[in-house]
C-alpha cells in the first residue's frame, strides 16, 4: 500500500463522509517495507500529481511511519530542488506498507491491511 | 493491434475468467474513434496525469491493459491506475497481473533503449503507467470525491433472481469450498432481476466520483435495456453529488452519453455494447 493511494481514501461509511476526521485514515501496528525498484523516478508525473495530494494528510500519514523528512508545505513550481522531489517520490510510490490496519479518526472503524492490499468491505449493518 | 495481458497465472476458481465482455472493453477504449475523444479530453501535458479507475478488476487484464499501454491509448504515458474488487481474490490476482504485464514492458522498453531503435522520447512514450493498487472494496466507497479521470466498469450485469449477497466477515465461513468459489463467482455476474442492482448503484454515485472532466466506460448487455439506461443518464434520473435528488423528473445529473462499441448484431439483435459517459 503505498502512501499516495491512501492519500486519495478516506472512511467508506457514508455517515463518515462529511467529518473532516475521515480522512486521512491513520496507521496502526504497520509493517513497511522500501520498494527502490517499484516505480522509478519521474519529475514530470511528479510535478502533475502534487495538485491532486492533500499535503498535510500526506506529512501527517509520513510521519506515522517514521519519516519526517517531507518539506512542511507542498513543493510548487518549475525551479524545485531535484533532491527534494526525489525524496518526495521515495515516500508517496516507493515505500509499501505491507500489513497493518487503516484506523477513521471519526467512526474508530479499524480496515486491515494484508498483502500490501487493503480490505474496506464493511459488515452488513454499517453500510 | 495491442497485445493482451497475459493471465495464464491465475486460477479462476474464485475469480471472473475473462471472456468475450472484457475483450470488448479492451477493443472499445483502444479504439482509433477513442484515441481522438480521449486526447482532446486529456491533452498532452496538461495537469495532472489522468487517473484511471477501473471498478471490479476481476483478473485485471483490462486494468493492466489501460495502464501498460495508456500513451497509445490516451495520447500520454503519464497515467495512474487504480483497481477496486469486492473480491479479495481479484485483488490480489489484479496486482500479479499487472506486475506481469508492467514487467514485460519495462523489459521491451529497456530492449528498445539498448538496441537504440529509435522512438520518440523512448522513455516516456513506451514507459507504462504508474500502478497505485487494487483494493478490496464495494465500488469506489473508499474514494476520495472528485479524482477520477477514467472510470472503467464491466459490471455483474446477468439479470438474475436476487441480487448477489455482498461479502461480510463469515462469507466464506462454515460452507464448502464449491460453496465459496460459487459465492465468488456469483459476485462476478448477478445483477439481480434487470442485470442493473450493481450498475444503478454505481451510477448513482458517478457523479461525485468523477473529476470535472471525467469520462466513464460501461458495458451494458441487450437485457439491461441500454437504451432506457442511456435516456435515464441524460434526463438527470442518476443522482449528483451536490444531494441533488435524481428521479423521474430529472433532478440529478444530465450526463452525454454514446454508444461506442458493441459485439455486433446477433440474431438479429446487439448483445453487448459500451456507453461512454461524460460531462
Amino acid at each position: 500500500m503505498k502512501l499516495l493511494t491512501v492519500n486519495f481514501l478516506s472512511c467508506p461509511l457514508k455517515s463518515c463522509k462529511t467529518s473532516p476526521k475521515s480522512f486521512p485514515l491513520h496507521f496502526k501496528d504497520v509493517e513497511v517495507v522500501a520498494d527502490p525498484e517499484g516505480a522509478p523516478y519521474n519529475r514530470e508525473m511528479l510535478l502533475g500529481l502534487l495538485p491532486r495530494v492533500e499535503w498535510g494528510a500526506l506529512v501527517g500519514s509520513a510521519r506515522e511511519l517514521g519519516f519526517t523528512g517531507l518539506p512542511g508545505e507542498k513543493p510548487e513550481g518549475e525551479g524545485v530542488e531535484e533532491e527534494i522531489l526525489r525524496g518526495v517520490w521515495e515516500v508517496l510510490v516507493q515505500t509499501q506498507v505491507v500489513s497493518g490496519k487503516l484506523v477513521c479518526g471519526s467512526c474508530g472503524y479499524e480496515f486491515g491491511i494484508q498483502a500490501g492490499i487493503a480490505n474496506f468491505l464493511l459488515p452488513g449493518h454499517l453500510v | 493491434m495491442l497485445p493482451t495481458p497475459s493471465t495464464s497465472h491465475l486460477a479462476f476458481t474464485h475469480i471472473y475468467e475473462p471472456a468475450e465482455d472484457s475483450y470488448l472493453l479492451l477493443d472499445t477504449i483502444s479504439s482509433a474513434y477513442e484515441a481522438e475523444f480521449l486526447r482532446k479530453q486529456f491533452p498532452e501535458g496538461t495537469s495532472p496525469p489522468p487517473l484511471v479507475l477501473e471498478v471490479g478488476t476481476g483478473s485485471g487484464v483490462v486494468l493492466s491493459f489501460l495502464t501498460a499501454n495508456a500513451s497509445a491509448i490516451i495520447g500520454r504515458g503519464d497515467v495512474v491506475a487504480l483497481g477496486t474488487d469486492i473480491n479479495k481474490y481479484a485483488c490480489r490476482g489484479t496486482a500479479e497481473t499487472m506486475r506481469i504485464e508492467l514487467q514485460r514492458v519495462q523489459k521491451a522498453v529497456a530492449e528498445a533503449n539498448t538496441a537504440s531503435i529509435a522512438v520518440p522520447d523512448p522513455l516516456t512514450a513506451l514507459s507504462p503507467g504508474l500502478f497505485l493498487a487494487a483494493l478490496n472494496m464495494d465500488l469506489f466507497s473508499a474514494l476520495r470525491p472528485s479524482l477520477v479521470d477514467v472510470l472503467v466498469f464491466n459490471p455483474p450485469y446477468v439479470p438474475t433472481p436476487q441480487a448477489p449477497t455482498l461479502p461480510h466477515p463469515n462469507f466464506d465461513v462454515g460452507i464448502s469450498t464449491f460453496e465459496v468459489e460459487s459465492r465468488y463467482l456469483e459476485l462476478a455476474y448477478a445483477g439481480g432481476p434487470t442485470g442493473m442492482a450493481t450498475t444503478d448503484r454505481l451510477l448513482h454515485g458517478l457523479d461525485g466520483v468523477l473529476s470535472e472532466r471525467g469520462v466513464l466506460y460501461l458495458l451494458l448487455c441487450a437485457q439491461n435495456k441500454p437504451e432506457e439506461v442511456a435516456e435515464r443518464l441524460r434526463r438527470g434520473y442518476y443522482g449528483g453529488s451536490d444531494g441533488s435528488e435524481g428521479d423521474a423528473q430529472g433532478g440529478g445529473v444530465r450526463w452525454k452519453v454514446e454508444k461506442v462499441g458493441s459485439s455486433g448484431r446477433k440474431s438479429g439483435w446487439e448483445v453487448l455494447s459500451i456507453w461512454r459517459v461524460w460531462r
